[in-house]
């Protein structure tokens, strides 16, 4: 009998770390002698914390939401009386989740499996065979033939060709090359690399040792979030445990071939997800682009030919080398090819991560992977991409989810960051929302992005207050040309996308806001009111013990009234109303 | 030697008094390394809670940088704060998942809780408050962290009483 526990940093902010408090001293009670061991996110994050018990055969039970009482009843019936608790397990060796159906997890094969700070245990997944097989078997030309046929391309967001890449730091002139991870994950909802980093770390250092033997590289930076400290302590134990067994350091493996990896932690700044950006803040400077070219296969990090990734690229490289790269091409569609990884957020029943072969619908992505909307409401959008991409309403909701199709609806396929809106969500509020994001993160080098944003972002807090102009949406229009024409990097020349999509698909919601001072979703707070209404309200008195500023008065049993100049909208009460009393106009 | 403008700059930094010998060992730590600067500041950080303006003007001595430099890489990265932090530091999440979720009405509960903004450390030296882009939670929207511990599906009133709880082991039962 084991015990393997989810501490992801989903797991642990659902409470992980108590749950396996609690497990331990309730084993410690009975006098049992079992091996408690953590693993990363199963992508399962709705179901967090997470709890298998794999018995003596093998097999495995997943129990989901553990408190820490539970985890005193699994061990009292489950591992002591050797009854399973059908009621808390959502999935069995026999009966696996039924979310993970339609899903291939190549990348994501190890995360939620293993336990991410054992070198063994990823060893034991055929973990660093493929790394053995390209410094044995295969020329560095061939390796990157190999990643050619699989079709493998950057997941980071532009969808970039890797092999291209690859192959053009190995013909770039010069002995001193380097591999770069981009680990900066930024946009605001996302977090498939997190989960790699601390669900399999190992994948992503094997992946970036090929890439390294392939262009010819001895050096290699990983850049990742300070935000992200599990993934950053993760991936200096595996650093620690690959010199010790020779996958890392001077003549891997006795192939004359050395290697070293270091971390460099980043500071904060979204910009840097650009390569150029990214390459100044690793030689510990302001994170600003520069122009391209000459590009950084040419001349990257201190004027070296560099190869810079992403997370979810890199971790690609050890499955597509084991098993070929037609049977990585194999998935997907024509030109979009294998498997992407998405954060499934918002209001989405089953949040949490997906990996699925290119090519999938989004309805299926949303509803039968995702369980649909919370609440059952109405689907009204996707955002994909964050704030460089854009919405994709209900009408093209078949679209399939890979590089040239979501390009086409005016979204981009992004890092993989998927939040799900429903009826109740106000598209000039997320175009509002994203311009704020941009407009702080402009590194301020193009004057476009740096002041266009910021009157862009003025234009619609305008609208969102009810003091827009019909002008104003023409302005809009223009300023979008003019940044996206008019700045240097990804940053800028995307920054539009939010608000071209929605001005798109939504442009009602804009003329509602702006010539009937209506907020159709009722988000925007300077357009709506809250009140009660007499005949529904039974004087209860939990909405009022709810409001934080005391605005809702009355005495008990009888209908209460909200003091509108105290009112800060916050919707506590509508929350907490069982009797649909709260009206919101 | 320093004209007004440069006074005006510094204006901007926390002029308080720290003991600048705790950072010998960072500079040993970097000595001779190229494209350490960003990480250097990181350790400072790490050691004073902030980036104390007499740190600043030490490392672009020690280092041989402009201060103007140092300044302008301080300044650019969010993750360095230029102010002490109170004792517990929230940072409010705001990602995409969490603004869909409500996190902007969270928010505005939390500010009129302490009677601060975004970025500001209360009177009683007690919380600060941040926004950060993401803290990868968003299956758990909308997320707070306080001093690494993350609290999930807030709503305004259960983030006001998470605050409250942390005055009243403070104080000793007084809330605020």
């Amino acid at each position: 009998m084991k015990i393997r526990i989810g501490l992801g940093s989903c797991g642990i902010a659902a409470g992980g770390k108590k749950v396996r408090d609690a497990l331990v001293s309730c084993i410690k009670e009975k006098g049992l002698d079992i091996e408690i061991t953590s693993t990363g996110c199963i992508g399962m994050c709705f179901y967090e914390p997470l709890v298998d018990i794999i018995d003596d055969k093998g097999e495995v039970f997943t129990y989901v939401n553990v408190n820490p009482e539970m985890a005193g009843e699994i061990v009292e019936q489950h591992i002591v009386n050797g009854s399973p608790i059908d009621k808390y397990i959502a999935s069995t060796g026999k009966k696996p989740f039924p979310q993970l159906e339609k899903q291939v997890r190549v990348v994501l094969q190890n995360c939620g499996v293993i336990n991410p700070e054992s070198i063994e245990d990823y060893l034991d997944k055929e973990g660093y065979k493929a790394l053995e097989k390209c410094i044995k078997e295969m020329t560095p030309d061939e390796v990157i033939s190999e990643i050619k046929a699989s079709g493998l391309r950057g997941r980071g967001g532009a969808g970039f060709p890797t092999w291209f890449k690859w192959d053009a730091a190995r013909k770039a002139k010069g002995n001193e090359k380097y591999v770069v991870c981009n680990a900066d994950e930024g946009d605001p909802g996302a977090f498939m690399d997190r989960s790699v980093l601390e669900g399999d770390p190992h994948g992503l250092l094997e992946g970036m040792i090929i890439a390294g033997y392939a262009i010819g590289a001895n050096y290699g930076y990983i850049y990742c979030r300070a935000e992200y400290p599990l993934a950053i302590e993760r991936l200096e134990g595996a650093i620690a445990q690959a010199h010790e067994r020779n996958y890392l350091g001077e003549n891997i493996l006795g192939s004359g071939f050395s290697f070293d990896i270091k971390i460099k932690k980043g500071a904060g700044a979204f910009v840097c997800g650009e390569e150029t950006a990214l390459i100044a803040s690793l030689e510990g400077e302001r994170g600003m682009p520069r122009l391209k070219p000459p590009f950084p296969a040419q001349s990257g990090y201190f004027g070296k030919p560099t190869n810079i990734n992403n997370v979810e690229t890199y971790a690609n490289v050890p499955w597509i080398i084991r098993n070929g790269g037609s049977a990585f091409s194999a998935y997907g569609t024509e030109k979009s090819n294998g498997t992407k990884v998405f954060a499934l957020a918002g209001k989405v029943k089953n949040g949490g991560l997906v990996e699925v072969p290119m090519g999938m619908p989004l309805r299926e992505v949303i509803y039968e992977i995702g369980g649909g909307i919370k609440k059952d409401k109405d689907f009204k959008a996707v955002q994909m991409g964050g704030p460089s991409g854009g919405c994709i309403p209900k009408a093209l909701i078949d679209t399939p989810v890979d590089y040239e199709s979501i390009t086409k609806t005016g979204a981009i396929m992004g890092s993989g960051g998927m939040v799900v809106m429903d009826e109740t969500t106000c598209m000039v509020d997320m175009a509002r929302f994203f311009l704020d994001f941009t407009c702080k993160e402009s590194c301020g080098k193009c004057i476009y992005c740096r002041i266009g944003t910021k009157r862009m972002l003025e234009i619609l807090e305008r609208i969102t207050h009810g003091e827009g102009k019909m002008e104003d949406i023409d302005e809009l229009e223009k300023l979008c040309i003019s940044i996206k024409d008019g700045s240097l990097c990804g940053l800028g020349q995307t920054a539009p996308n939010p608000v071209l999509t929605t001005l798109r698909y939504f442009r009602d919601e804009y003329i509602a806001h702006i010539k009937d001072g209506k907020c159709p979703a009722k988000q925007c707070k300077s357009l709506i009111t809250y009140s009660i209404l007499a005949e529904k309200c039974t004087g209860c008195t939990a909405c009022a013990r709810k409001c934080p500023t005391e605005a809702i008065t009355g005495e008990r049993k009888q209908p209460h009234i909200i003091d509108p100049e105290k009112c800060i909208k916050c919707g506590n009460c509508a929350i907490t109303c069982k009797f649909g009393a709260i009206n919101v106009e | 030697m320093s004209c007004s403008c440069e006074k005006k700059l510094e204006s901007n930094f926390n002029n308080q008094e720290v003991d600048l010998t705790l950072l010998e060992p960072v500079f040993k730590k970097y000595e001779g390394q190229n494209a350490s600067l960003i990480s250097i500041l990181q350790d400072t950080q790490d050691i004073y809670g902030f980036l104390p303006l007499n740190a600043l003007k030490a490392i672009a001595e020690r280092t041989g940088n402009r201060k103007a430099k140092i300044y302008g890489i301080a300044t650019f990265y969010s993750q360095f704060r230029l102010n002490p932090t109170g004792k517990y530091i929230i940072l409010q999440c705001q990602g995409t998942a969490c603004h869909v979720n409500g996190s902007e009405e969270v928010s505005a509960a939390i500010c009129d809780e302490l009677g601060i903004a975004p970025g500001e450390t209360s009177s009683d030296g007690m919380f600060t408050l941040e926004d950060v882009a993401c803290l990868g939670c968003c299956s758990l929207a909308p997320v707070m962290m306080i001093n690494g511990e993350a609290y999930g599906n807030l709503t305004p009133s259960s983030a006001i009483e998470v605050i409250r709880a942390i005055y009243q082991k403070e104080k000793g039962g007084a809330s605020n």
